[in-house]
């Protein structure tokens, strides 16, 4: 388990900053409320690992605050940074599909706020409850999209380009 | 016996003298031009360029970078990429420079007034937006929340870093920058320089985005922009091209029925959007 401190906040309270979060707006208030059940807040200080890559991808973060920089490691080269993530955005998609491990660390840039949500009971609903499936589903993809196009962006390399 | 001035006219450069040369990045450096001898005073609006002769090799078209507010020195930041601009490269404090203008639109700055701003920066596109960031600093109560986001392709590609670290610091407009890719020593973003918009607390209604960079990257600003709630109507962009003569005449930088050196290089986004997506253009 990463190291953080639960800061073992209220459902309701929880439920309303699952509701705030960009990734889970719009989605139908008693969806949010049974996510909240297997959610809870995490606050993490700066340098610390969200996620190591090899170890079990067994939540998303939703960040609420602050900055997480996804890194990957090579064997006699420095650390490379490969984007950073921040409020608004969700860390963590590994669990999502077997093996569930993580496939890159996420170090913490500035200290991190996050709602972290147990990734087994939500893969089980995703795939069992058609709401469910369709609310959070969807919004992954949409994620995915997005990541996506910056990904591609960043590999058109525009900037070494520029004449 | 003391000769007139050379006429400032349409193609004549006029000699100035170099008073300072500062290195920015690797291939990007800073000239200043003591500009005390240009007839008749020489100013200029944020967003425009100058045509700059390189004795002997030739012209490029550059922006200029300096504060609008300090006439007496003409400054302008050059990449270093091409036989004029590498000869401009060589030459230290008091050579001299051939300059002809300033040519082109301005960023829209008075029209700006009275509500948000929201400049978008990638590579050396920086260096169009640094005038309009001097001029909003020196008059901050006319304008709303103000957002610089500046990408580029390394940390030690980015350029203006120490200005920049001191904007962010004074704290009266939000900076916010990110590269390509880091190690993790680098203490901002990576990623790409649209994503950042998301970040700053502009409001999308109220604001005007004026953007500055590789051609690519203006297609996802505004992907992202119009994502937030931005009217394309509010965003204006600085687009480059081979401008040759500057002044509409020769036409290498047309660019459908405009041309960029005489129209521009500062349009409206909805102006020039389609030419964005024509295979040759």
């Amino acid at each position: 388990m990463a190291p953080g401190r639960d800061t073992g906040a209220a459902g309701l309270t929880l439920a309303s900053a699952l509701e705030a979060h960009a990734f889970l707006r719009g989605v139908p208030g008693d969806l949010v409320r049974r996510i909240a059940t297997i959610a809870h807040e995490v606050s993490l200080p700066a340098g610390a690992f969200v996620i190591r890559e090899g170890d079990d991808a067994d939540r998303l973060y939703l960040i609420r605050a602050g900055a997480a920089a996804l890194e990957v490691t090579m064997p006699g080269k420095p650390v490379v940074r490969l984007e950073t993530l921040g409020p608004d955005d969700i860390l963590g998609l590994s669990w999502m599909n077997p093996p569930h491990r993580w496939q890159f660390d996420a170090r913490v840039v500035e200290p991190v706020t996050a709602i972290a949500i147990e990734a087994g009971p939500l893969r089980d609903w995703i795939r069992d409850d058609p709401r469910m499936g369709q609310a959070v589903a969807m919004r992954l993809v949409s994620q995915l999209q997005r990541r996506l196009e910056r990904v591609r962006l960043q590999r058109l390399d525009v900037y070494g380009a520029e004449a | 016996m003391a000769t007139a001035p050379l006429p400032v006219c349409g193609l004549v450069p006029h000699p100035l003298r170099i008073a300072q040369v500062r290195r920015e990045t690797v291939d990007t450096f800073t000239i200043a031009l003591d500009v005390a001898g240009w007839p008749g005073g020489y100013t200029f609006a944020p967003g425009q360029f100058n045509m700059l002769y390189a004795f002997g090799m030739g012209e490029s078209a550059i922006s200029v970078s300096g504060d609008p507010g300090q006439p007496g020195r003409l400054v302008h930041t050059i990449r270093a990429v091409g036989t004029v601009t590498r000869a401009l490269q060589r030459l230290r404090r008091g050579a001299a420079v051939g300059v002809r203008g300033p040519y082109g639109t301005a960023w829209p700055l008075a029209d700006a007034e009275g509500g948000d701003l929201l400049l978008m920066a990638g590579g050396l596109g920086l260096a169009p937006l640094r005038p309009v960031v001097y001029h909003v600093l020196r008059h901050r109560a006319r304008f709303g929340a103000v957002a610089l986001l500046v990408g580029a392709r390394t940390p030690e590609a980015l350029p203006f870093r120490r200005e920049l670290a001191r904007w962010a610091r004074h704290g009266d407009i939000q900076v916010r920058v990110t590269v390509d890719r880091a190690g993790a020593d680098w203490r901002g973003a990576v990623g790409v320089v649209p994503a950042l918009a998301r970040d700053v607390r502009v409001s999308p209604g109220r604001a005007r985005a004026f953007l500055c960079g590789p051609e690519v990257m203006l297609r996802f600003a505004e992907r992202e922009l119009s994502a937030l709630g931005f009217d394309h109507a509010r965003i204006f962009v600085s687009l480059e091209r081979n401008m040759t003569c500057a002044i509409g005449h020769c036409g290498h930088c047309q660019l459908g029925p405009s041309f960029v050196c005489r129209d521009g290089p500062v349009f409206p986004y909805d102006r020039v959007r389609p030419f964005f997506l024509t295979r040759e253009a």
